[in-house]
């Protein structure tokens, strides 16, 4: 496989360091290299939270990311930073739940998702940013569905309850990437 | 759980990794981009008997090594660029009185309070001894998650058999980062100290943990004699040579999560037929010359990126001399070089040595 | 050759084993030889040398570790206490470690060391020697030096309004709830010396249930600038009413279990 990455941002809180080690987790159980690389300091608390994944079936170089091939954003001011970062023909999954525009590139290949209504029809609005994983992997197809339920599980050990509703979100989102990217 | 992959943030692999070298006893003081180190620690060291505690500063802290240290137990601190500082005058005493320990710099950006983003600023600082008075002490930098744990053994064996402080670098990337690792399935080796003020029993001398010489020609002969140690850690050079067996054009010079970063940007560098390669320092103290003699003569010209504006290539002029170009490039205050910022770098260098 | 005793004669002093054979180096008049022969006999008469640490300061006691005879470390200035806390969180609990500082590494560069091991605690021994000087710098101003006392560096008198007033270390170390044992005794007269001796023996016995510390006023006539016989007499005159000898703290004498408040503490519960 060639080398892929994805950066994954939204407002403190959303989740996306979870998503993002979930997909790390994910990705090392199927055998494959990976590196997780949170924003960190100050930013954390309650701003905009980011962290970027890289996967490859060959050691890692550089876990920083300028232009990444991916981009899952939650919230308004994470598509505005990272839309123009993408490189040509990248993948944006968008949350329209809390983003009001549809991306501006020509290029890009976009997923459209309202993550929050879907994870609160599954019982759980906490799972937003489960439904966003779902939709990326559906739309690359990086790692296996079942790799990333595992690491799902594995996370939520003494959360069964949490872990079956971001299950369900997740693979909400996974369908919902059926049909996209357009 | 050895041999198993697991995923762990840099911070907590290196804290793991030191239990597992038997190291039981971690005095600390919060600071960012580390904190996790005495986090994991104060989870992990209780049960087993051992000993986590939060010291009232990096000064008390460094103290605190002294005294277990000197007592024949394995201990180490971990800290970042700012808190490390207060601890230079205990550290130059761990030399002093040849007392074993490690203490890990997670480093950020400075001057000053600088800024908690990841840095290599410290790199002059730690490699000329971190101390006052004629001093030196092995100085370990990973570019992995996996190497930080496997040099976390490597210092504590290192600290033990040369009896002197082993110092662990990395940057506030390699702390942060979360990376697939295992853990070796070896038992921690186990030194002997009959040096150690455990107690004096009837049958022995005591035992005294000092650096106090007030006679001149004593405190000379004292510091030849650290000296002699000092010479044969030369023996621990470590350094990795990568895509340099064809003889690259051009040699990038990196440590720690800088030289990962050039691997990225070499890798697109060759993708694009330019002959690039890459020499890493593994030890940053003692510097290791003899990987880097021999890419000296194939090599038409070096460079050197850094998360600082200067430092290492310092070592590599010192050793390259005349002979080769060694360029520069480099940022500071947390601001990482990029695989783009360095593959135009290395284009401008090939089209200057082209143009020659 | 030292002659072999005849039997009919009697021992009835001996030196301390616990002193090694080094010729102290401290002037004539210097109370800290006493000092270390009291702690060298309670050591010696609690039968616990192969069990003892000791740490020693930087400042005129910074040659100690010569003279006890028991495993023991030098320290940086003032940090004889987070040392000491390294040796003791390390060793098996049956050991006794105590550290001997003077009071410019004490009270001044060291004072976040010894508040700190105060308060946390920790099973050791503090033997603190306060003469309201810097001995082997010279004679300069100590946190200790007394309003208007001449030193080196406070060549007119200590000005109060520039140095603010000497700190009463014992005083400080007893608003700490942990301490067991905080006392202050004197090396100026016989009667002083016998009861620190007892305050030294008590600390050590109370020991292994938490901090101990014994300050001992003590003389320093080189640094001062007069006679040994005038320095005694100084010492009454002088510190002995601004620094009271008192026991502070003693078991049966603890601080209010009141402090004990019932804070609500509901953060963090999930970790």
């Amino acid at each position: 496989m060639a080398g892929t990455d994805v950066v994954m941002a939204g407002f403190g809180g959303q989740g996306l360091m979870a998503i993002g080690k979930i997909l790390a987790k994910a990705a090392m159980d199927e055998g494959l290299q990976v590196t997780w690389l949170p924003s960190y300091g100050p930013e954390m608390r309650g701003g905009t939270a980011n962290c970027v994944v890289v996967i490859d079936d060959q050691p890692i170089g550089s876990p920083v990311v300028r232009q990444a091939h991916a981009a899952i954003v939650m919230n308004k001011q994470s598509i505005d930073k990272f839309e123009p970062t993408l490189v040509d023909h990248g993948l944006l999954v968008i949350n329209t739940s809390l983003i009001d525009r549809r991306a501006e590139r020509g290029d890009l290949r976009t997923v459209y998702v309202a993550a929050n209504e879907v994870a609160e029809s599954e019982g759980s609005g906490k799972a937003a940013n489960m439904v966003m994983l779902g939709a990326y992997v559906g739309a690359t197809g990086i790692v296996s569905p079942k790799a990333v339920e595992y690491a799902i599980a594995k996370t939520f050990e003494e959360k069964p309850k949490a872990a079956e509703s971001s299950v369900r979100a997740f693979r909400r989102g996974y369908a919902a990437a059926q049909g996209q990217p357009s | 759980m050895a041999g198993q992959r697991l995923l762990m943030k840099g911070t907590e692999a290196i804290a793991e990794a030191a239990i597992r070298a038997g190291c039981h006893h971690f005095f600390g003081y919060p600071i960012t981009p580390q904190t996790e180190i005495p986090e994991y620690m104060s989870v992990r060291l209780p049960p087993l008997g051992g000993t986590y505690l939060q010291a009232e500063s990096e000064v008390a802290a460094i103290n605190m090594l002294y005294g277990a240290g000197g007592a024949g137990v394995r201990v180490m601190t971990s800290s970042s660029s700012p808190g490390v500082a207060l601890m230079s005058e205990g550290f130059s005493y761990l030399v002093g009185a040849e007392v074993p320990a490690v203490i890990v710099n997670i480093m950020r950006g400075g001057p000053g309070l600088g800024n908690i983003a990841p840095a290599q600023g410290d790199y002059l600082e730690m490699t000329r001894g971190f101390g006052h008075g004629d001093m030196h002490a092995i100085v370990l930098a990973p570019s992995t998650v996996q190497e930080a744990v496997d040099v976390m053994g490597l210092a504590f064996d290192l600290a033990d058999e040369y009896r002197n402080p082993v110092v662990v670098i990395g940057d506030g990337l390699l702390g942060q980062m979360m990376e697939p690792v295992s853990f070796p399935d070896t038992e921690p080796k186990v030194f002997d100290k009959p040096w150690a003020t455990t107690g004096k029993a009837k049958s022995r001398p005591r035992n005294i943990t000092n650096s106090l010489y007030l006679d001149a020609d004593q405190l000379e002969a004292h510091v030849r004699d650290l000296d002699v140690k000092f010479q044969r850690m030369d023996v621990e050079q470590r350094a990795e040579c990568w895509m340099t067996d064809d003889h690259p054009e051009i040699v990038i010079v990196a440590y720690g999560t800088m030289a990962r970063i050039a691997k990225t940007a070499i890798r697109q560098l060759r993708a694009k037929g330019l002959s690039v390669g890459l020499y890493r320092p593994i030890t940053a103290w003692p510097f290791p010359s003899r990987a880097l003699e021999p890419l000296v003569e194939p090599t038409r010209a070096f460079l050197t990126v850094e998360m600082s504006l200067g430092q290492l290539v310092q070592d590599i002029r010192a050793q390259v001399g005349r002979r080769r170009p060694v360029s520069f490039y480099g940022r500071a205050g947390g601001v990482v070089p990029t695989v783009e910022e360095i593959i135009s770098q290395v284009e401008l260098l090939h089209a200057s040595l082209a143009a020659a | 050759m030292i002659e072999p005793l005849a039997t009919d004669e009697k021992v009835v002093f001996e030196r301390t084993e616990v002193l090694t054979d080094h010729a102290l180096h401290y002037c004539p008049g210097c109370t800290h030889g006493i000092a270390h022969r009291l702690i060298a006999e309670v050591i010696e008469e609690m039968d616990i040398q192969d069990r003892t640490i000791g740490v020693c300061p930087v400042g005129c006691s910074v040659l100690a570790y010569q003279y006890f005879d028991v495993d023991i470390q030098q320290a940086a200035h003032g940090r004889a206490p987070a040392v000491a806390t390294g040796i003791r969180r390390v060793l098996p609990p049956d050991r006794y470690v105590f550290t001997y500082q003077g009071d410019g590494d004490l009270a001044s560069i060291g004072m976040g060391e010894i508040l700190h091991a105060a308060n946390r605690g920790e099973k050791i021994t503090v033997i603190f020697l306060n003469n309201a000087i810097y001995g082997m710098t010279g004679g300069q101003m100590a946190p200790t030096t007394l309003p208007g006392q001449k030193t080196t560096t406070s060549p007119f008198g200590r000005d109060t309004a520039q140095t603010g007033h000497p700190i009463r270390m014992c005083e400080m170390l007893n608003t700490l709830v942990e301490p067991v044992l905080i006392a202050r005794g004197s090396l100026s007269s016989p009667k002083g010396i016998n009861r620190a001796k007892k305050l030294i023996r008590q600390a050590f016995e109370l020991q292994h249930q938490g901090f101990t510390f014994v300050e001992l006023l003590s003389t320093c006539p080189t640094g001062w600038g007069i006679t040994p016989t005038d320095a005694v007499k100084w010492l009454d005159r002088n510190m002995t009413p601004f620094f009271p000898l008192q026991v502070f703290r003693e078991p049966g004498a603890m601080p209010d279990a009141s402090h004990k408040y019932a804070p609500d503490l509901k953060v963090r519960d999930e970790a």
